[in-house]
C-alpha cells in the first residue's frame, strides 16, 4: 500500500503542476524534475537496493508503471502544447488573398502565327509539305512561268514591287503562287506534289483592307487523277476546320491565268450564317480563295507530262482569314502591333 | 462594262419573268461577277400630271402654288422651279415617293399645303454627266401629248434596267452587247439576233480620194471607209438613253453613233473630220517627245512605245486610246472618215496606263475580233445612213494580217469528267457546246468544237471544259477527298518552338514589314553588304529590304510609347535581305526588344541587361546549346551601349548582339537583342540524353574573390571552371559587392561552388585540395584577393 501511496502522490504532484505548464520549454524542465538524473521518478529506483530480493521484481514493474504513467502524461500534453503552437502560427500566417497576384507578363503569338499555324496543321494532317520559299523572286517565277507573260492585263491587279535596276526581271513577290513554280521546278522526278506555301507578299496597295505588305497561302497538289472535285472536297474540309463545321463552301467560275478551269470560292457568311447581312452585301456568302486546276502550260513550262498529270492550286489571303476570325475591322491593325491588341492573342481560342 | 437590259434585249429575247437581279445571279454563276443591278432610274410613285394653274405663293417671291391633274385627282403642290408655269405636263412625285434625295412626304410650305413635287431630271438621280443646265436648273417639261396619269419614267424611255458587271480580264468579248447576248443565250439557251450591216453606196470609191499608210507592225489590221454630208444633229431618244444606261455621254448623232457602235460590237471606232484630215491616213510610232493634243484639250508627250494615227502633217490621234483636237467631229462636219483596226495590245496597255484609261483601250488592251472589225465598220455606215443622213461613198481601205481562221479544239469527253471529277453526259457536253454558239462534230469518244473568233480566250481543251464546267454548273460539282497515298506531312518546327518558346517568356510576337528607309538599313549590325532597294516605292519610308529587324521593333516601340504602353517586351522571327556576289539573299532573324517593367508585380522589375541575357539563355538552352555558347565583348553596332553590350557567341561563332540601345539613339531604356537564326540552327544542337541521378552527396563550398573592377565574372568563372576539373559540378554567384570594405577600383563577386563525384562520396580533404588550387589560381592569374579570410 506504501507503494500505491507513493504513485498516487507522485502522480497528483504531476497533474497539479501540468496545469500551469505553457511553453514547451517549461515542460522540458518538468520533464527533467521526473524523469531526469535526479528526478523524482529516477530517484525512486534508488530505493532498489533497500528493497528484499523477492519484491525486487515486483518494485521493477512498479517503477516502470508509474515512469511510463509520467511519460505519457508529459507527451499528452507536449502534443497539446505543439497543436496550439501551430494554431496559432497558422493564424498569424493568414494572408488578404484578394490581394493582386504577382503578375507574370504576358506573352503571345501573332494573330497571323495562329492563323498560319492553324492552317499549316490542317494541311500536314492531310500529308502536305510547307513550302517555304524566298520573296524575292524573279519575274519568271512570279508571272510567265505562271501563264502571265510580259504585257500580261492580269498584271494589272498586282501593282508589283520591282527591285531596282531590275524592272520585269526581280521583285519582291506579289503572290505565294511562286511556289508552285519552284516546287515543280525543283522536283527532279516531276512526280506528284502535296505543298503548301504561307507567307508574306507585297503588292503597292494600302487602305482600311489592303496593305502593301500581307500574308497569303498557297497550296498545290499534282497527280495523276485529281480533278475540281477533289478541289472542292479538300476547301471544304479545310474551310469547315478553320470557319467551323457549319461553314459551306460554293464554286464560282471565274479566270486566273495560272488555273484552268479557275473558280472563286465562296463561304458561308461567318456573320450571319448565311441569312445576308452587311458583311455578306446580303448575299450570304463571303469569297475567300480563288483555285482551280492547273493550266497545262504551267505544268509544261515547269517540265510536268501534263498529258499524265494533272493537279489543284487555291490561294488565299491570310490576313482576310484573321480579320473574320477574330473580328478585326482594319487590316492597318494587324501591322500595327499595339501591345494592347497582342496581348488579346494570349490565350487558347474556342473550340 | 454596265450593261442596259434594253439593249441587249435588240439581241437576245430574254425571258419575260426574268428579274434583273435574277439575270445578274445567273450571269454570277457562269463567272461573270456584277457590282449592282437594278433599274436606271432608281425612283418610286412617280406620275405624269399637268400643271392647271400656277400662281405665286403670297409669302414668297420665288415659290409658286400650283393645281396638277394627275388623272385620279387634282393636288395641291408648291413649287420653286423658274420654268412652272400653266399648261406643262411634269413629273410628279406623290407623297411616299421614294427618290435618290430622299422621300416626298406631305407638308405645308409656308401656310401652303403641298402634296408632292414636280421633278428636275437631276432629281431622278441622273449622274450629272448626263445633265444639261435645264435639266438641274427647272423641272422637266415633257411632251405636250404625254398622257396624264402615266409613268413618267418610260414616256422618257428611261425605264431601262442596268446591271454593273467586274468582268474577268480574259473576256473582253462581253465588253460588247454582242458578246453579252452570246453569253446570256448560253445561260438561257436563246439564239442570238442578227445584226442590221445594211446601207448603200454611192458611186464614188475612196480609193480615189484618200489612202492609208500602215508604218508599224504594231498595228495588224486597219479599215477606213468613207462617208459624206452627215448632218450633225441630236441623237434619237433611244441612242441617247442607251449611251446614258451604259455610262456614256451623249454628244450628237454622229460621235453618238460611234460609241453606240463600240457598244454593240465591242470594237472602238474613231471618225475623223475627213475635210481637215487630208488625203492620208497613216499608222506609225509616235517619235521620241512627239506632242499630241488630245480630244480632251490635254497635250501629250509621247515616245517610240506609243502608236499614233498622223496624217501628212503631224499626228491627229493616240491609237487605241484618244483621238486628236485638231480633226474632232464639229458642228459643222460634213465628210467623215472612219476607222476601224485593231492595234497591239500590250502597246495600248501600256500607253494608256501612262496617258489615260478610256473605252477604247479598255476594249484594245483585252484584244479584239477581227471579224467584228469589219462588222464595225459596215454597222456604223448603217447607223450613219440611217440617223446622220449620210452618204456612204463606194469601197474600203484595208491593211490586213490578221488570221481570221476559226480555231478547232478536239474535246475528249474523258478528259472532260476526269478535270472536273463529274460525270456529265456527252449529249449534255455538246449542247452546252451548241448553246455557246459553237459549232461542233461529234465523234465516238471526242467532239470537234469550231470557236468562233470572238472567243478569244479560248486555245485549248482546258479552256472549253471551263466553258462546260461553267455553263453546266460548276457547283454542282460534289466535293470528295482526292484518293492520294498517304505521306507524311512536314514543317518547321524549330521555328514554331522558338516563337512559342518567348511568347511562354512574356514576349508578344509582332509582325512588321520588310520595307524600311533605305537610310536606317546599315543601322544595328556591323556586316557590311549591299542593301537592296525598290524601283518604284510607295514612300521613302519604305524604300528598302530591311537587313536588321531592330529598326522594326524598335518602330512598333515608340508607336506603343506615343500611347502609353510603356511595358513593352516584343519579339519578330522575319526574313534580313541583302546582295552579295551580285545575288539577292535572304536569311532568318529573330530579334527582341525589351522596355519598361518585365515582372508586373506590386513591386515591378525594371528590364535591364541581365534579364535580357536570361531571356538569350533559356532560349539557347531550350534549343540544345546549354554550356556551349558565352557573351563575348567585341565589335558590336554603334546603335548599342558600349558598355552594356555583347557578342553572342557558340563555339567561336558570332550568332547575334545583344545590349542597351545608345543614348544616341533613344533616351529610354531599351534592350535589344537579334539573332542569324540560320546560322545557330546550323551549329546542331545536342541530342537529349537521361544522366543518372547521382546517389552521391555533394559538397558545397563559397568564396568571394575581390577584384579590379575591370576584370569580368566570365574571366573569374573560366579560371574556376579550368581549376575545378571533373569535380566541381557548378559554380553560382550569389553576391557582388561594392562600397564599404571594397577599394573604390574594387569589386566583391562571390561565389557558391558545389562540388560532386558520380562514383563515390568526396571526402573533404579531397574537396579542399581542389578548392585551394582553385582558389590560388584564381589570386594569382587575376592578381586579387579573397575577401573575409
Amino acid at each position: 500500500m506504501e507503494k500505491e501511496q507513493e504513485r498516487k502522490n507522485i502522480i497528483e504532484s504531476l497533474e497539479k503542476e501540468l496545469k500551469v505548464i505553457k511553453t514547451k520549454n517549461d515542460l522540458a524542465n518538468l520533464k527533467a524534475l521526473y524523469l531526469g538524473k535526479n528526478g523524482i521518478v529516477t530517484n525512486l529506483s534508488l530505493k532498489m537496493k533497500d528493497i528484499p530480493n523477492e519484491e525486487k521484481r515486483e518494485y521493477g514493474k512498479f517503477l516502470n508503471e508509474i515512469k511510463d504513467e509520467v511519460s505519457l502524461k508529459l507527451e499528452t500534453l507536449l502534443k497539446e502544447i505543439e497543436r496550439k503552437e501551430l494554431e496559432e502560427k497558422l493564424a498569424s500566417e493568414k494572408i488578404d488573398i484578394t490581394l493582386p497576384s504577382k503578375k507574370i507578363k504576358k506573352g503571345s503569338l501573332h494573330p497571323m502565327t495562329r492563323i498560319q499555324n492553324e492552317f499549316e496543321d490542317i494541311f500536314v494532317s492531310m500529308g502536305y509539305t510547307v513550302y517555304d520559299g524566298p520573296e524575292i523572286e524573279s519575274d519568271k517565277n512570279c508571272f510567265q512561268k505562271l501563264n502571265i507573260p510580259k504585257g500580261h492585263p492580269a498584271r494589272d491587279a498586282q501593282d508589283t514591287f520591282y527591285l531596282k535596276d531590275e524592272y520585269e526581271n526581280f521583285l519582291i513577290r506579289s503572290q505565294t503562287s511562286t511556289a508552285q513554280v519552284r516546287a515543280m521546278e525543283e522536283n527532279k522526278e516531276k512526280g506528284p506534289i502535296r505543298i503548301v506555301c504561307p507567307g508574306k507578299v507585297y503588292r503597292r496597295d494600302e487602305d482600311a483592307t489592303h496593305s502593301h505588305q500581307f500574308m497569303q497561302i498557297e497550296g498545290l497538289v499534282i497527280d495523276e487523277n485529281v480533278s475540281m472535285a477533289d478541289l472542292k472536297g479538300t476547301l471544304e474540309l479545310f474551310c469547315k476546320k478553320i470557319l467551323g463545321e457549319k461553314t459551306n463552301v460554293r464554286f464560282r467560275p471565274s479566270y486566273f491565268p495560272f488555273t484552268e478551269p479557275s473558280v472563286e470560292v465562296d463561304v458561308t457568311c461567318f456573320k450571319c450564317g448565311g441569312k445576308g447581312c452587311s458583311l455578306c452585301k446580303q448575299t450570304g456568302w463571303i469569297e475567300v480563295l480563288g483555285a482551280g486546276m492547273v493550266h497545262p502550260n504551267v505544268l509544261e513550262m515547269s517540265g510536268y507530262d501534263s498529258k499524265k498529270y494533272q493537279g489543284f492550286a487555291f490561294g488565299t489571303g491570310m490576313d482576310r482569314f484573321a480579320m473574320f476570325k477574330y473580328g478585326i475591322p482594319d487590316i492597318r491593325t494587324i501591322y500595327g502591333n499595339d501591345i494592347r491588341f497582342l496581348n488579346q492573342f494570349d490565350r487558347k481560342d474556342g473550340e | 462594262m454596265l450593261l442596259s437590259k434594253k439593249f441587249v434585249s435588240d439581241y437576245i429575247d430574254l425571258p419575260k419573268e426574268l428579274s434583273i437581279k435574277q439575270i445578274a445571279d445567273d450571269m454570277t454563276s457562269v463567272g461573270n461577277e456584277y457590282d449592282s443591278a437594278g433599274p436606271l432610274i432608281n425612283c418610286t410613285n412617280l406620275i405624269v400630271g399637268k400643271v392647271l394653274e400656277c400662281v405665286n405663293h403670297k409669302d414668297s417671291d420665288h415659290l409658286h402654288v400650283c393645281k396638277v391633274d394627275i388623272g385620279s385627282e387634282v393636288l395641291n403642290i408648291v413649287c420653286g422651279a423658274p420654268n412652272v408655269r400653266e399648261g406643262i405636263k411634269v413629273i410628279v412625285a406623290l407623297p411616299g415617293a421614294v427618290l435618290p434625295g430622299g422621300e416626298i412626304k406631305k407638308g405645308v410650305i409656308r401656310g401652303v399645303e403641298s402634296n408632292g413635287m414636280l421633278c428636275s431630271i437631276k432629281e431622278l438621280g441622273l449622274d450629272n454627266k448626263f445633265l444639261e443646265p435645264k435639266d438641274i436648273e427647272g423641272i422637266h417639261e415633257l411632251p405636250l401629248d404625254t398622257k396624264v396619269g402615266t409613268d413618267p419614267i418610260k414616256a422618257l424611255e428611261l425605264d431601262d434596267e442596268v446591271i454593273d458587271f467586274e468582268l474577268t480580264s480574259n473576256r473582253g468579248d462581253l465588253l460588247s452587247i454582242l458578246g453579252m447576248a452570246y453569253e446570256l443565250g448560253a445561260i438561257y439557251k436563246k439564239d442570238v439576233k442578227d445584226i442590221d450591216l445594211t446601207y448603200k453606196e454611192n458611186k464614188e470609191n475612196i480609193k480615189d480620194e484618200f489612202k492609208i499608210e500602215i508604218k508599224t507592225t504594231d498595228c495588224p489590221l486597219f479599215l477606213a471607209k468613207k462617208v459624206k454630208n452627215v448632218v450633225i444633229k441630236e441623237s434619237p431618244k433611244f441612242i441617247k438613253n442607251r449611251l446614258i444606261a451604259s455610262g456614256i455621254r451623249p454628244i450628237n448623232n454622229v460621235v453618238d453613233i460611234s460609241n453606240y457602235v463600240m457598244l454593240e460590237t465591242g470594237q472602238p471606232l474613231h471618225y475623223y473630220d475627213a475635210n481637215r484630215l487630208g488625203d492620208t491616213l497613216i499608222v506609225r510610232n509616235a517619235n521620241c517627245n512627239e506632242k499630241l493634243v488630245t480630244l480632251d484639250g490635254n497635250e501629250r508627250n509621247l515616245n517610240e512605245n506609243d502608236i499614233v494615227i498622223a496624217n501628212k502633217n503631224e499626228a491627229v490621234g493616240l491609237a487605241g486610246v484618244m483621238g486628236g483636237l485638231s480633226t474632232e467631229i464639229e458642228n459643222d462636219t460634213k465628210d467623215i472618215i472612219i476607222e476601224s483596226a485593231i492595234f497591239d495590245s500590250i502597246k495600248i496597255r501600256k500607253t494608256s496606263k501612262k496617258i489615260l484609261r478610256s473605252e477604247a483601250s479598255n476594249r484594245f488592251e483585252k484584244g479584239l475580233d477581227p471579224k467584228r472589225t469589219y462588222m464595225a465598220i459596215e454597222r456604223s455606215c448603217a447607223l450613219l445612213e440611217k440617223y446622220a443622213d449620210a452618204e456612204i461613198v463606194g469601197g474600203m481601205l484595208i491593211h490586213d494580217t490578221v488570221d481570221k481562221d476559226e480555231k478547232v479544239i478536239e474535246v475528249r469527253y474523258e478528259k472532260v469528267n476526269k478535270v472536273l471529277g463529274i460525270e456529265i453526259p456527252k449529249d449534255e457536253i455538246v449542247s452546252i457546246l451548241k448553246a455557246l454558239g459553237f459549232k461542233t462534230l461529234e465523234k465516238e469518244d471526242i467532239v470537234i468544237v469550231t470557236v468562233p473568233t470572238r472567243r478569244l480566250d479560248i486555245k485549248i481543251e482546258e479552256d472549253l471544259i471551263e466553258e462546260i464546267g461553267r455553263i453546266y454548273g460548276i457547283d454542282k460539282i460534289q466535293g470528295k477527298l482526292p484518293e492520294l497515298p498517304l505521306k507524311l506531312g512536314k514543317y518547321n518546327k524549330v521555328k514554331r518552338e522558338i516563337k512559342n518558346k518567348l511568347a511562354s517568356l512574356g514576349l508578344n510576337e509582332t509582325l512588321t514589314y520588310s520595307l524600311i528607309p533605305q537610310s536606317e538599313v546599315h543601322k544595328f549590325t556591323t556586316d557590311t553588304f549591299e542593301e537592296i532597294m525598290l524601283a518604284d516605292p510607295m514612300s521613302e519610308d519604305r524604300n528598302t529590304l530591311r537587313y536588321s529587324l531592330l529598326y522594326s521593333l524598335k518602330e512598333v516601340f515608340e508607336y506603343n510609347n506615343a500611347r502609353n504602353n510603356s511595358d513593352i517586351s516584343i519579339f519578330e522571327i522575319g526574313k534580313s535581305f541583302y546582295k552579295e556576289n551580285n545575288e539577292y539573299k535572304e536569311k532568318l532573324n529573330l530579334a527582341v526588344l525589351l522596355s519598361g517593367n518585365y515582372y508586373l508585380d506590386i513591386k515591378k522589375t525594371k528590364v535591364d541587361f541581365y534579364i535580357l541575357k536570361g531571356i538569350v539563355e533559356e532560349l539557347l538552352d531550350y534549343l540544345g546549346f546549354n554550356g556551349r555558347y558565352s557573351f563575348i565583348t567585341g565589335n558590336v553596332p554603334s546603335e548599342l551601349h558600349p558598355g552594356v553590350s555583347a557578342l553572342i557567341n557558340i563555339q567561336g561563332n558570332n550568332i547575334g548582339i545583344i545590349g542597351k540601345l545608345h543614348p544616341n539613339v533613344t533616351k529610354k531604356d531599351i534592350f535589344v537583342f537579334e539573332i542569324d537564326l540560320d546560322k545557330l540552327l546550323s551549329l546542331h544542337p545536342s541530342k537529349m540524353t537521361y544522366k543518372d541521378i547521382s546517389k552521391y552527396p555533394s559538397i558545397v563550398k563559397d568564396v568571394a574573390f575581390v577584384v579590379n573592377k575591370n576584370i569580368l565574372n566570365g574571366d573569374i568563372t573560366t579560371l574556376i571552371k579550368k581549376a575545378g576539373g571533373r569535380m566541381l559540378n557548378q559554380i553560382e554567384v550569389f553576391d557582388v559587392y561594392t562600397g564599404e570594405n571594397v577599394k573604390e577600383n574594387e569589386k566583391s563577386i562571390a561565389y557558391t561552388l558545389t562540388f560532386k563525384d558520380d562514383s563515390k562520396t568526396l571526402s573533404d580533404e579531397e574537396v579542399m585540395q581542389v578548392f585551394n588550387k582553385i582558389i590560388n589560381d584564381v589570386t594569382s592569374k587575376l592578381n586579387c584577393t579573397v575577401r573575409d579570410k
